[in-house]
Order: structure tokens, then C-alpha cells, then sequence
């Protein structure tokens, strides 16, 4: 009887069917927060083990192991004639002196093939820093004076760990003999780990001791200013017309149509565009940052107008109305009110664009960046790499100490992304308004 | 206060722009080419600029056949001076330069360079022959007389003496040059070994090379890019997969990885060098000669290539993995080059 009565009463939000029903779309409710979540998860997870994995093998990119030798300047061996001509300093064989000193403390070293051995413990760079000694002081010719030498990057490796000490000699780049000299060196004291001033100061180098990203960040540098200097002006006037001024019709339709498929073709097509205007045409010098710059111009153009033109959307009409109430012509309405309003929405759009051609390499290939520059450059038609392709390069090398070297200037890369993000996010909270 | 901003920025680009058309003089030599001999011709550039008297030459890495075309493109001084090659020049390349107006070139041969097969130490070392790879790793291979595709799923399939493992190799996509010498080295090497396949040869080359030349793509074969560490750290995470690239890579991860013994000789540096192993090639660099004495260098630059220090048996460019010549073509090679004697083709 109750049951009758039940099934009478229970309508509309109290009757079974509605519960049951509320109970389903709470169940998918839940079901729907946990994937969500779980994507998320997934996400950051995808992305702790990419930061892990490079800053687990990078860190020790910023630290170079050293050893310091006793190094006599003999005038035998770098003047002979004793006239101190800069000339002949600058040529002399400053090789000879760190070989001297390596001798001079593993005195039972004599074979030919043993003595290569022990001098590929000191970096090839020494005698540079050797030279550079000399040349600032020539007075320490004829002294003996303890110096600090960059380590070869075997022995560095070593140090580092990245040399298991225990496997079969035959499988070890470091023989047995290195590693006894290298203990030898150890025990005294000769051998220290110093932070890597050299990775931000040197130019490229096929010697993994002695490579450096300098030339790619001031590569990398120039030519984003060139970039800047070229996209952010013709892109806000394109931006500012397109909004502001044209008349709507056809054609403007069909451009507005191109500019946005424009944003999404492939980065190539702009390297190859690059090399046909910009290298057989205008014949620019090849591998210069002043092309770089124009081709990722071109390729962040639409990105940029894109981002111009939401903002300046955004900007609420009755500013515009106002503005022309009071007579104000339409230029001065854009330049005087609508532009300085859109400003942090068109500079949060640059930016973004810029970290995107920072990250760029596939356009560079064709007009010639992707190569090995040891020289930073110093104007923006020298020839220079950027920091991707320097990345790509040290990549695709045998020797095992540009695996961190790698990682290390992909540290560096990620950290100028998030600056540059970072200053567009700060530019957007202290000028945006809201209406 | 915008309006002049832009203008400034504006009137700056142009300004640049027109400052940097003039620079068309050269100072400093411009070398492009093969990704393998990319790490060589570095080494040598460096070594050259550090002594001082002349600027680091810009070395390009854009792929054998790539840096041929740049080179070829003229001879004005906005095309490169130097090319790197991992494969000789082809004649028809030959004629497009001298199309363009480049008749005199420059053959420089600098060194050997070995391709292996290698997996990981954890896994039983790999004796193979030219044959077994061929059947291992060819799109279509004779069965009882009749080319099928390839029915292989395992090395014991291909060869009872193999490990019983699954077929797993990574190796170069067909854009890189290593894949070109590979195939025509080991795989023809290979399939010229089966009767039926000779005779083909003879009957019609191109049907033949179609045979040989062709990679299985049924997942026995991948494609693992052009970086050689990448197949490097693969192999390590996976000790049934065999990977293919330079020996270079080989030498400088001889504590995780070994080389295959193919046709009964081990990969080491001394059986490349002498010929014993059967899968080398050689590389060579191209000098324009019109260049020569136009842009500041080009002489010198062959001679530090050419010197004992760099390509000599104890040389530099063997610690990057170099396979020299031997000495009497080492005397050779750099007698010629230094005099320039121009290319000839057969």
C-alpha cells in the first residue's frame, strides 16, 4: 500500500527517476573533474621528467675541472732572440711549456705514445692562456709560476663520473695510466673543479672544454632586435589600419583570411622565402644575423598582427566615440587613445611571437645559421649561430662531454623563454584594464 | 611620441640594411657540405684560426648533395669556397658547376670513415656477413629462386648461428649520406652474393640496384633521424636492437656498446684503416679554385687540412675519429692539393 502511495507522491524532483538521474550526472561530474585532473597530472608529470632528465646530465656544464701546473716561461722556448717583439710572442709555441711542465712532474713518461697520452691530460686551450699570460706581462718570461690550466675533457669526464673507473680498460676511453697520473695530480692538490666562466664567455669550439655560447647568445641576440625593430612597427600599423580604417570588403576580407593562414605555415617556407629575397636577390651576406632577423620578421609578422589587432578589438568603443565626439580626426583617436589602451595586450603579443622565433631553427638552415662560428660575432652581418642551432649541433657530436654541454645550453635557452614570458605576463598585470 | 618611435626604428632598419648590402669582400673563408665531415672540417677550421692570421672559416653543415649545389652555383664571391663531401662527386654535378661557371675544381681526399653495426655490451656480440645483412634488412630478398618480401622475423630466421631475437634496426633515414654508403657497401656487397642476383646485375643494373638499394619498411628497419647519439642512448635502454652509424660514435662509446664483426673482421680502427673492413668510404673536401688568391686563406687552410698534425696517422683529426690514408697517399694527396691540379673524372 505504502508502495502505491510512494509511486504517486514522488514527481517531479523527488521522483526516482529524476534521483537516479542525479546521481548519474554527479557520477559523471566526478568523472569528468578526475580526467581533467588527471590530464593535468599527465602534463606535469611529461614535463618534470623533460626538466630532470636535462638538468640532471646539464648542471655540471657550468663546472670545468682544472690543473694547475708549474709552468716556467723559458726564453729558450718563446724568445729566443730575447727581443720581446710582440710579434714573435704572439707566434711562439706556448705548447711546449705546458708539455715541459707535464714532463717535468711525470719524469718517468718517455715513450712517444705515452707522452701523447700525457699531454691530452691538459686542454689545447692552455696554450692560449699561456699566451694571453705573456702578452699582458712579458716579464714572466724566465719565471716559474704555478698556473691554472683547463683539463682535457676526458679527465673531466672523469671527474665528473660520467667515466666508470671500474669497466675493462679496453672499453674506456681513460686508460689505466691517465687514471694513475690523474691520482697522482689528485693527491697533490693540482686537480680543482671551478665554475665554468668560459661556457658564457667562449665562442663555439670543437673541444668540448673549451665551447662556449657566447656566439650563440649574441647571435641569438642580434637577431631578435632585428626582428623586433622589423615585425613589432609593421606589424601594429598592419594591425591599426586593418582594425581602424580599412573599409570592409572583399579584398580586406581576403587578406585578413591570408594573414591568418599565414600564421600556421610551416617555419620552413620563411627560411626558403628568406634565401630567394634576401640572399639571391637582395644578396645579403649569408649566415648573417641581419637575415635571420628579416626571415623570422616575416614568420612572426602574422603572429604579431594577429595579437595586435585581438587588442586592439578589445578596446571598448565608447573610447572611440568619445574620442571623435570631442574632435578628435580618426588618427588621433587611434594614436592618442586606442593605441596606448591596447598597448600591453599588442606587447604580451610580441613577445610571445619573439620567444617563438627564439626557439626557431628550421628557417635558418636555409639561409645558413646552422653552422660551426667559433668567432662571436660583433656586427649584425657577421656570421653567426643562435642558441637552438648551437644546441643542435653540440647534439649531433661524438665526443661525450657535449651531452652536458647540450643540456647546459638548453638550460640557458629555457631560461631567457621564461624571461621573456615572464616580463610579457608582467607588462600585461601592470597595464591591463579592464572595463 | 609613438609616431617618432617608429619612425626612428624605421629609418635604423633601412639604414642597417643598406650598410650591410656593401659587405661583399671576403676576409674569411665559407665551407659547406657533408654532415660527416662536418666535425673534421671544424676541427681544422679552429685549429686554423687559432693561430691568429686569419679569421675561423664558417663551416656549414648542409648534407653532401646540399652543399654541392651551393657550391656550384657560381662563382662569384657570395658561393661558398669549399665543400665537404662523405661520397665523391658525381659527374653530373661536375657538369652543373661548370653550367655555372665553376670549370676549375679541387679534389682533396682526407680520410676514411667506417660505418658499424653495433649493440649494446649487455647483449651477445654480433658476427654477421654482407650476405646475412642483406637478408636481414632488404625490402625483398630470393626465397627458392623468387624474390619475396622479406620473410625474415628474427637473426636465427636469417641465419641459424644468430641469436634468436627479433630484428630490430635503427639506422640513418635515406637523406643521410651514411645510409647511401651503407646500403652500397653492405647491402649490395650482400646481395650481389646471391646467383640469382649477380645475373640480374648483369641483365639490368637499375632492377638490380632497385633490390639492393632497398630498405625494409615493415618496422624491422627504423628510421632513427640523423643523429647518431640518439641510436647511441637507444641502444643502451635496448639490448636487442642493433643500430648503424659512424665509427666515430663507436670509439666514444666503447664502454657501452660493440661493433659487429662483419665478414670475419672487427670494426677497429686499424682494420678500417688498412681496408680489412669491408664497410668504409671516402671523404673528401672540393676547393673552387677561382677563390684561390680572391679570398685571403684558401691556401693556407689546405695545407693545415693536409699536414701530419691534422690528417697524419697521430694527427688531430684521428682523436675525432678519423681513419687516415696511408702515408704514401697522404704524400700524394698533399702534393696535388697544394699545386691545385684541377678534378677529373675517370
Amino acid at each position: 500500500m505504502t508502495d502505491t502511495q510512494n509511486d504517486v507522491e514522488a514527481t517531479g524532483w523527488r521522483s526516482d527517476k529524476f534521483i537516479a538521474g542525479l546521481a548519474k550526472r554527479k557520477r559523471s561530474e566526478r568523472r569528468f573533474r578526475l580526467t581533467g585532473l588527471l590530464a593535468i597530472l599527465t602534463a606535469l608529470t611529461l614535463l618534470g621528467i623533460l626538466l630532470f632528465s636535462i638538468f640532471s646530465t646539464g648542471y655540471t656544464a657550468f663546472i670545468q675541472t682544472y690543473i694547475t701546473l708549474d709552468v716556467t716561461f723559458s726564453e729558450s722556448v718563446i724568445d729566443k732572440n730575447g727581443a720581446r717583439d710582440p710579434a714573435e710572442l704572439r707566434a711562439a709555441n706556448y705548447n711546449r711549456l705546458v708539455q715541459d711542465a707535464l714532463r717535468k712532474k711525470f719524469p718517468e713518461v718517455t715513450s712517444r705514445g705515452d707522452l701523447r697520452t700525457l699531454f691530452s691530460l691538459v686542454s689545447n686551450d692552455a696554450s692560449q692562456t699561456l699566451r694571453e699570460m705573456v702578452e699582458k706581462d712579458p716579464g714572466l718570461i724566465g719565471k716559474t709560476v704555478p698556473v691554472r690550466l683547463l683539463a682535457g675533457d676526458d679527465v673531466d669526464m672523469v671527474r665528473k663520473g660520467y667515466i666508470d673507473r671500474e669497466s675493462a680498460e679496453e672499453d674506456r676511453r681513460v686508460k689505466n695510466e691517465e687514471l694513475v697520473w690523474l691520482d697522482a695530480l689528485l693527491k697533490e692538490g693540482a686537480v680543482s673543479t671551478h665554475f665554468n666562466s668560459g661556457f658564457f664567455t667562449n665562442g663555439d669550439s670543437r673541444e668540448p672544454e673549451k665551447a662556449g655560447i657566447a656566439g650563440a647568445m649574441v647571435g641569438s641576440f642580434y637577431t631578435l632586435i632585428i626582428t623586433m625593430i622589423i615585425a613589432f612597427p609593421i606589424g601594429v600599423m598592419t594591425a591599426i589600419y586593418l582594425e581602424e580604417f580599412a573599409p570592409k570588403n572583399k579584398l580586406n576580407d581576403l587578406i585578413e583570411v591570408n594573414i591568418n593562414n599565414l600564421a600556421a605555415v610551416p617555419s620552413i617556407v620563411f627560411g626558403l622565402l628568406g634565401l630567394a629575397i634576401f640572399l639571391n636577390v637582395a644578396h645579403l651576406p649569408r649566415s648573417a644575423p641581419l637575415v635571420g632577423g628579416l626571415t623570422l620578421a616575416l614568420m612572426t609578422l602574422p603572429t604579431i598582427i594577429i595579437a595586435a589587432r585581438a587588442a586592439i578589438r578589445a578596446v571598448p568603443d565608447s573610447i572611440r566615440q568619445a574620442a571623435l565626439g570631442l574632435g578628435a580626426s580618426s588618427q588621433q583617436a587611434a594614436f592618442h587613445h586606442i593605441l596606448p589602451l591596447s598597448m600591453p595586450g599588442i606587447l604580451t603579443g610580441t613577445i610571445i611571437g619573439l620567444s617563438q622565433a627564439l626557439g626557431e631553427t628550421a628557417p635558418l638552415l636555409m639561409i645558413g645559421m646552422v653552422a660551426f662560428i667559433a668567432d662571436v660575432p660583433s656586427t649584425i652581418s657577421d656570421p653567426a649561430t643562435v642558441m637552438p642551432v648551437q644546441i643542435y649541433l653540440w647534439a649531433d657530436s661524438s665526443e661525450r662531454a657535449f651531452v652536458e654541454k647540450t643540456s647546459g645550453a638548453i638550460m640557458v635557452l629555457l631560461g631567457f623563454l621564461i624571461l621573456m614570458n615572464a616580463f610579457a605576463i608582467v607588462l600585461r598585470k601592470k597595464f591591463e584594464r579592464r572595463w | 611620441m609613438l609616431n617618432k618611435t617608429f619612425s626612428l626604428a624605421m629609418v635604423a632598419t633601412v639604414a642597417s640594411v643598406a650598410f650591410a648590402g656593401q659587405a661583399l669582400a671576403r676576409d674569411q673563408i665559407r665551407i659547406v657540405g657533408s654532415s660527416t665531415v662536418f666535425p673534421f672540417s671544424t676541427a681544422v677550421a679552429e685549429a686554423f684560426g687559432s693561430s691568429g692570421k686569419f679569421k675561423t672559416p664558417v663551416v656549414e653543415s648542409t648534407g653532401s648533395g646540399g652543399g654541392l649545389k651551393l657550391f656550384c652555383a657560381g662563382a662569384d664571391l657570395n658561393t661558398p669556397d669549399m665543400t665537404n663531401a662523405s661520397r665523391r662527386i658525381k659527374k653530373s654535378e661536375v657538369e652543373n658547376c661548370a653550367k655555372n661557371g665553376v670549370a676549375d675544381i679541387t679534389e682533396v681526399k682526407i680520410g676514411f670513415d667506417g660505418i658499424v653495426l653495433a649493440n649494446s655490451k649487455t647483449a651477445a656480440p654480433l658476427n654477421l656477413t654482407k650476405k646475412q645483412i642483406f637478408m636481414a634488412l632488404a625490402k625483398q630478398v630470393p626465397v627458392n629462386g623468387k624474390l619475396v618480401d622479406n620473410p625474415y622475423k628474427t637473426w636465427k630466421d636469417v641465419d641459424p648461428s644468430l641469436p634468436d631475437i627479433r630484428i630490430e634496426v635503427l639506422g640513418p633515414p635515406p637523406t643521410s649520406g651514411t645510409r647511401d654508403a651503407f646500403v652500397e657497401l653492405a647491402m649490395e656487397g650482400g646481395a650481389k652474393e646471391f646467383e640469382m642476383l649477380a645475373e640480374l646485375k648483369k641483365a639490368d643494373k637499375k632492377a638490380f640496384k632497385a633490390v639492393a638499394h632497398t630498405v625494409r619498411e615493415d618496422g624491422a628497419y627504423i628510421e632513427a633521424g640523423e643523429n647518431d647519439n640518439l641510436i647511441v642512448q637507444k641502444l643502451e635502454s635496448n639490448a636487442d636492437a642493433v643500430g648503424i652509424f659512424g665509427f666515430s660514435f663507436l670509439d666514444q662509446n666503447a664502454d657501452k656498446l660493440q661493433g659487429a664483426i662483419v665478414g670475419g673482421v672487427e670494426p677497429t680502427f686499424e682494420n678500417i684503416a688498412d681496408g680489412k673492413y669491408g664497410i668504409s668510404r671516402s671523404l673528401f673536401f672540393y676547393v673552387k679554385d677561382s677563390h684561390v688568391g680572391q679570398v685571403p686563406g684558401i691556401k693556407e687552410f689546405i695545407a693545415e687540412f693536409t699536414s701530419e698534425k691534422a690528417f697524419g696517422e697521430y694527427g688531430y683529426l684521428t682523436e675525432k675519429g678519423l681513419i687516415p690514408l696511408t702515408e704514401a697517399e697522404r704524400e700524394k694527396v698533399r702534393a696535388d692539393a697544394m699545386a691545385l691540379v684541377p678534378l677529373k673524372l675517370m
